[in-house]
């Protein structure tokens, strides 16, 4: 029976396995754990030997939350779980409810959902990347990400209005098309970053402290990742060739020609280089979609679902009517379940949502990646340094807003 | 890669009636997906055989999740109140299937952590917010709610909101308070599903 530490605080249970050993509290509030995640380590020296997550410091409820909001509300809970690639979230959320309705999205609406889904994937592996290069001490790569990102948030901004927490994918489309002189933040954006992203890996790739620091760190093998769940670009970094947008392909993802990017050690400088080269990829599919972008609506024409027009509203009684009911009493969806998956910046993103056949979901539930992937963590730090605990957490590339909810 | 098919069933389906017929209650399909409702005492094995199998190799352990269907007023796959759903992948076909297994209170199910470790979190939160007990997991504890909390917050009969605010405990407060007055938000018992209109 091994023994328990209580942490007399908050009431936290925590089983140590060691005798001599040293229990030490890192977090919610410590800058490397990216947010509020607390761990609670138990040392032997300076090595780890047992680590347990404590999570739910940013727990809001939104499941329950989604089961009190009709369809279309639930849309923008989504954007706040993994705030760093929202339209990702609204994606799967989206493609879970469009199961259900058995609704086709028109190809324009297709590519502009591709198109700020992988401008979204680069954002958030830009953040990933200034903020653990940041923990490991490399100060400069924040800034400069950061100052990429902007470029993509306010691309955002010009679509939505909104830099973080777009809500532009909704079922049945986007609540509007591209605007005009998108262009020209798109066109010089796909001509510099490149080079922009060559800058920053020029800081890290090669350079030594970066490679001791990561080299070797934090192992997982193939096996492990599929045992516990984790998955995206920690599966693809121990050398599976694992992504749901070529192996189940959603929103039309099988006409971009794209690679998947693979590493065989499965440390965290694998994943490291599994990321960065996702960035290109994801360009590439940008430019793609935005060179084919077809002409024609984005928006499905099933009038229960998508509001008409603002000019049919001055001409048709059906459309006035029809407005008027989505906005009210929004949409009801057929009884059953639907589970939608997608390929996430941080890995498998899914979300499962069981229809009553009211206006409101019976229960809405977002598989996390971030969450699964944190059980990783164990494993990775178990038998290394407390140093490397960060260079570890900064490769999960965890979000808080994903795992708790 | 297309779900394996055999002769218009799923091919796990065919390899599961044939080697544990007895461990299967009902085999649904709904908009492509397949979802079978196991025994709740033969789950480890039916997740057994399904990764080990070497046509199958489900051997990657998406998640684990749950629903309350205590007011659901539809055909029901199983008897018990409670469903919890076990998505497994397998990365030969690159195909999905879903377990799902019945469970009530005073009717725990065995944990999957033996066959998969992955299922540590996601039924620690099953736990947390429905109440629902895995035999033999070793940390059935408050995981995203806090440690002192009580009661467990999915489930249908709780309210959205109205739970006691600890600094006007069971005195007064807006949550107690609300629950007084004839219109306190559509947030209280029974909503969901019924006719009335409005968002919040």
């Amino acid at each position: 029976m091994p023994e328990q530490t209580f942490m007399p605080s908050t009431q936290t249970v925590f089983e140590r396995i060691g005798e001599n050993t040293l229990v030490v509290n890192m977090g919610p509030q410590h800058p490397s754990t990216h947010g509020v995640l607390r761990l609670i380590c138990e040392m032997e020296g300076e090595t780890v030997v047992n680590i347990e997550p404590v999570i739910g410091y940013l727990h809001t409820g939104m499941e329950k939350e989604g089961e009190y909001l009709q369809y279309l509300k639930v849309v923008t809970m989504t954007d706040r779980m993994d705030y760093m690639s929202a339209n990702g979230n609204n994606l799967v959320y989206t493609l879970a409810v469009e199961k259900l309705l058995n609704l086709e999205v028109p190809p324009r609406g297709q590519v502009l959902r591709v198109l700020l889904c992988e401008l979204s994937r680069i954002a958030s592996h830009l953040v990933w990347l200034g903020t653990s290069a940041l923990d490991l001490g490399a100060m400069t790569p924040f800034f400069w990400c950061f100052r990429e990102r902007e470029k993509i948030l306010d691309m955002f901004e010009m679509f939505s209005g909104v830099r973080m927490m777009p809500s532009w994918i909704v079922p049945g489309g986007l609540r509007g098309d591209m605007p005009a002189g998108f262009d020209k933040l798109l066109v010089p954006f796909i001509k510099e970053f490149p080079d922009a992203l060559s800058e920053i890996e020029g800081l890290l790739v090669d350079n030594p402290i970066w490679k001791e620091r990561t080299i070797g760190v934090g192992v997982v093998t193939v096996e492990e990742c599929m045992a516990f769940g984790l998955s995206g670009p920690i599966i693809r970094g121990s050398g599976l060739e694992w992504d749901i947008r070529k192996s189940n392909p959603y929103s039309g993802y099988e006409q971009y020609d794209f690679a998947i990017p693979v590493s065989k050690k499965g440390d965290v400088y694998a994943r490291f280089l599994v990321r960065l080269a996702e960035m290109r990829e994801s360009l590439k599919i940008i430019q793609q979609a935005f060179e084919g972008l077809p002409e024609g609506p984005w928006n499905s024409d099933d009038r229960k679902v998508v509001p008409p027009p603002r000019e049919e509203l001055d001409t048709s009684m059906e459309s006035l009517i029809h407005h008027f009911k989505l906005w009210t009493e929004g949409y009801r969806v057929p009884p059953g379940e639907a589970y939608a998956a997608i390929e996430g910046p941080k890995g498998e993103l899914g979300c499962y949502v069981v229809s009553d056949g009211s206006n409101r979901p019976y229960r809405f539930h977002m598989r996390p990646s971030s969450f699964m992937n944190l059980q990783g963590l164990k494993k990775m730090c178990v038998g290394r340094l407390i140093a490397d605990v960060v260079a570890i957490i900064g490769s999960i590339d965890i979000v808080l807003g994903e795992i708790d909810r | 890669m297309p779900n394996p098919v055999v002769q218009g069933e799923r091919l796990e389906v065919v390899l599961l009636r044939e080697s544990l017929p007895d461990a299967i209650l009902k085999v649904k399909e709904f908009r492509e997906d397949t979802f079978i409702c196991v025994r709740r005492d033969r789950i480890r094995e039916v997740a057994e055989f399904l990764r080990d199998h070497p046509d199958l190799e489900y051997r990657y352990f998406s998640e684990c999740t749950c629903v309350d269907y205590s007011k659901w007023e539809h055909e029901r796959d199983l008897s018990e109140r409670f469903e919890v759903i076990y998505n497994l992948y397998s990365m030969k076909y690159f195909s999905r299937i879903f377990l799902k297994v019945g469970a009530d209170d005073g009717l725990p199910i065995p944990s999957l952590i033996p066959v998969f470790p992955g299922a540590e979190f996601p039924e620690r939160e099953v736990w947390d917010l429905y109440g629902v007990v895995f035999e033999g997991h070793p940390r059935l504890r408050r995981f995203l709610l806090p440690d002192d909390w009580v009661g467990h917050p999915l489930r249908k009969d709780v309210p959205l909101g109205g739970e006691d605010i600890p600094f006007d405990q069971d005195t007064k407060g807006p949550a107690i308070e609300d629950l007084q007055r004839p219109h306190a938000g559509e947030s209280f018992d029974g909503v969901t599903g019924t006719e009335d209109i409005g968002g919040r």
